[in-house]
């Protein structure tokens, strides 16, 4: 019978089956990190359980860490404890941890992919929502609560139904100053922040096929943006090349059978998919969001969409949604001054958005009313920015490179955006607060934001580009 | 797991659409290490003043409304998946949500706790909010075994779903790691499989 690439992996990965009831499902892979495994340790503890596959299970230090001077001890004693605890906890347990200092810590979702660890068909799952970040090399990666982590420790399994598959197509070529961010930012907007819930979306079609591992991962790192479970993009070349040769990626003959394996890993040509969206890469614009949801996104030339034109129900919130940003309905953003740009997070701080950045900004200097911060992925992204002198472009320009974390993606340490200020963040999230009581987020691409932070307000990028031949 | 049948009583209503985990519960506030106390926190930033002050026109801050169950618009705990937000809800008091659209990482939260999720229809969504604004302290009743929602007033009623396993555990109050654990040589005859 004819399977999509979920249904192959999902099945290979069935434990039990029984109607009635959810699948019991194998996990391959489980990443933790400080803030939502505590309570999960405990759990076991209580249950008097150890974690039953300790090497199955990987341990960094993201969510909570501050990005100024990491070999210290952390200054805020609610945060010291939480980061002290993970560390306690994976000794306590046998799990390996990437911490503060370790040369392989940095953000959950980019350490897998970089350390090879993230592989085609592996099953995959961490206590944090943008584990869907991880299906660009095609695995079944999702978030999970701290109850469901405390089931993958003590059971390396997880109950969980079959979820429905929806494709999502896009064509075409991508404009010049149009990127993989656009493309996702593009898609949450035509579908909405609900529209894909309940199902694992599986990303196809050129455009998504031209694009590298790094452009993928922040494709299906938002695909929790619309409500999926998860995104995955069928693994092909550009995969095997990516993966061949980390750290922890197959060797030798395990390669090859790995490889054998992951060329099996597609959809195939007449499965069913419960929903098929298709979009035109030449529709697609540099994106910008304008709201409290990601899906309240725009072409940046475009008007913010006019209240009166909501579904009634629907007004209360839209209007409430744009009060709190502090913008008129019916209105354009173009020119809009920006206090702040952050360009990091597990969906834009890879050592390709740190490159296209630097490559933009060589020569140019952040305008006097903004404060930009570059927070990368990893201690490996870091390195190697300096290593290609990254380092010394941002610092010419005015804008700080700091250490690896989630940083002011959430706002839980103390990289916040004060009340009321404007951030174009190339983070995932533009909620009320989220970027720190009263923040303002523009969600955009590493390009649009480069050119906010050079001219200090919102900017189509595209008229400070050379044209291409 | 704490157990749930059957909930009579009276709603907080927050006609709000797209509430996601960050404003049920703000990430500065994910520090602690175990899952009580959240509840002080809940909808922290548009339940308090930056200085702490109660928002009067906030519905929690609200004595005109109380109740065990939360009644809030479409595609709600959308966003991150802590499940601190599910604790925060518990700890304040609720053991039931009701919207019309529940974000899916939020749902099994919910349900992995005892909090029930009820999912009902658009229409009968706004008949609540309408019973609770003609008359605060309305009540509903909830019957998770026949899964019915019925507007104690009017005697409207709805059925919604879940998941017959889900149900169960709720009535029994075990979880799923007693019910995976069960099982457990079947997940070492699957690895030795492989």
């Amino acid at each position: 019978m004819s399977k999509t690439l979920v249904e192959k992996i999902w099945d290979a990965h069935v434990v039990k089956s029984e109607e009635g009831f959810p699948d019991i499902l194998y996990i391959d892979t489980h990443l933790i990190h400080e803030v939502t495994s505590p309570q999960a340790f405990d759990g076991l503890r209580k249950r008097g359980l150890p974690v039953l596959r300790p090497k199955q299970t990987v341990a960094t230090a993201d969510h909570n860490v501050p990005t100024l001077n990491q070999l210290l001890p952390i200054k805020e004693e609610l945060s010291r404890y939480q980061v002290d605890m993970l560390t306690k906890n994976c000794a306590e347990f046998g799990i390996e941890l990437y911490g503060l200092g370790h040369p392989f810590q940095g953000i959950v979702h980019v350490i897998g992919p970089e350390l090879g660890i993230t592989l085609p068909g592996k099953t995959m799952v961490c206590g944090d929502s943008h584990t869907s970040t991880h299906g660009a090399f095609g695995a079944i990666a999702f978030g999970i609560g701290t109850s469901q982590v405390e089931q993958v420790f003590a059971t390396q399994c997880l109950l969980q139904s079959k979820p429905k598959t929806m494709k999502i197509e896009v064509n075409g070529e991508l404009g010049q100053g149009v990127g993989a961010k656009d493309i996702i930012l593009y898609i949450i907007a035509q579908i909405s922040a609900a529209g894909g819930t309940g199902y694992f979306i599986e990303y196809a079609g050129s455009a998504i096929e031209a694009l590298s591992m790094e452009a993928r991962m922040t494709i299906c790192n938002m695909s929790i943006e619309m409500g999926a479970r998860g995104g995955l993009i069928a693994p092909d070349q550009t995969t095997f090349d990516y993966i061949k040769g980390r750290e922890f990626a197959p060797a030798g003959e395990e390669w090859d059978k790995a490889l054998a394996y992951w060329k099996t890993l597609y959809s195939d040509a007449d499965a069913k998919f419960d929903s098929v969206l298709t979009f035109d890469a030449a529709d697609i614009a540099p994106m910008i969001t304008y709201g409290t949801n990601p899906g309240m996104g725009m072409g940046i030339q475009e008007y913010i969409p006019a209240t009166g034109a909501q579904p009634e129900k629907e007004k209360l919130s839209y209007q409430k949604a744009l009060d709190y940003m502090g913008f008129d309905d019916d209105s354009s953003l173009i020119g809009k001054p920006v206090d702040y740009v952050f360009i990091g997070s597990c969906t834009n701080s890879r050592i390709e958005d740190l490159r296209e950045v630097a490559d933009f900004v060589k020569d140019k200097r952040k305008a006097d009313n903004v404060t930009v911060w570059i927070v990368p992925g990893s201690k490996q992204v870091e390195q190697q920015a300096k290593n290609e002198g990254l380092d010394k472009i941002f610092e010419a320009a005015g804008f700080q490179l700091r250490e690896p974390g989630c940083s002011a993606c959430l706002g839980m340490n103390e990289d916040k955006i004060p009340a009321g200020k404007y951030c174009v963040s190339t983070s995932n999230r533009n909620f009320e607060g989220r970027q720190g009581q009263n923040a303002r987020t523009l969600l955009a691409s590493p390009l649009t934001a480069a050119a906010a932070a050079v001219t200090g307000k919102i900017t189509d990028v595209r008229e400070m580009l050379t044209p291409n031949p | 797991m704490k157990k749930f049948t059957k909930l009579t009583s009276a709603v907080v209503p927050l006609n709000i659409e797209n509430i996601d985990t960050d404003q049920i519960i703000p990430a500065r506030f994910l520090k602690a290490t175990t899952r009580e106390g959240f509840g002080e926190n809940l909808f922290r930033d548009w339940r308090y003043e930056n200085d702490n002050q109660p928002k009067a026109d906030f519905v929690l801050n609200n004595p005109t409304y109380s109740g065990q169950i939360l009644v809030a618009g479409k595609n709600f705990g959308c966003g991150s998946s802590r499940e601190h937000a599910a604790w925060a809800i518990q700890d304040a008091g609720f053991d039931a949500v009701i919207s019309s659209f529940f974000a899916d990482i939020f749902k099994g939260n919910a349900l992995n706790n005892g909090l029930l999720p009820i999912q009902v229809s658009e229409e009968f969504l706004a008949q609540i909010f309408k019973a609770v604004d003609n008359n605060a302290k309305s009540a509903l009743e909830v019957d998770l075994e026949n899964q019915t929602v019925t507007i104690v007033e009017t005697g409207a009623q709805e059925s919604f779903e879940i998941n017959p396993y889900k149900k169960s555990c709720l009535i029994n109050g075990y979880d799923d790691i007693d019910f995976i654990l069960n099982q457990k040589q079947l997940i070492e005859e699957f690895e030795q499989a492989r």
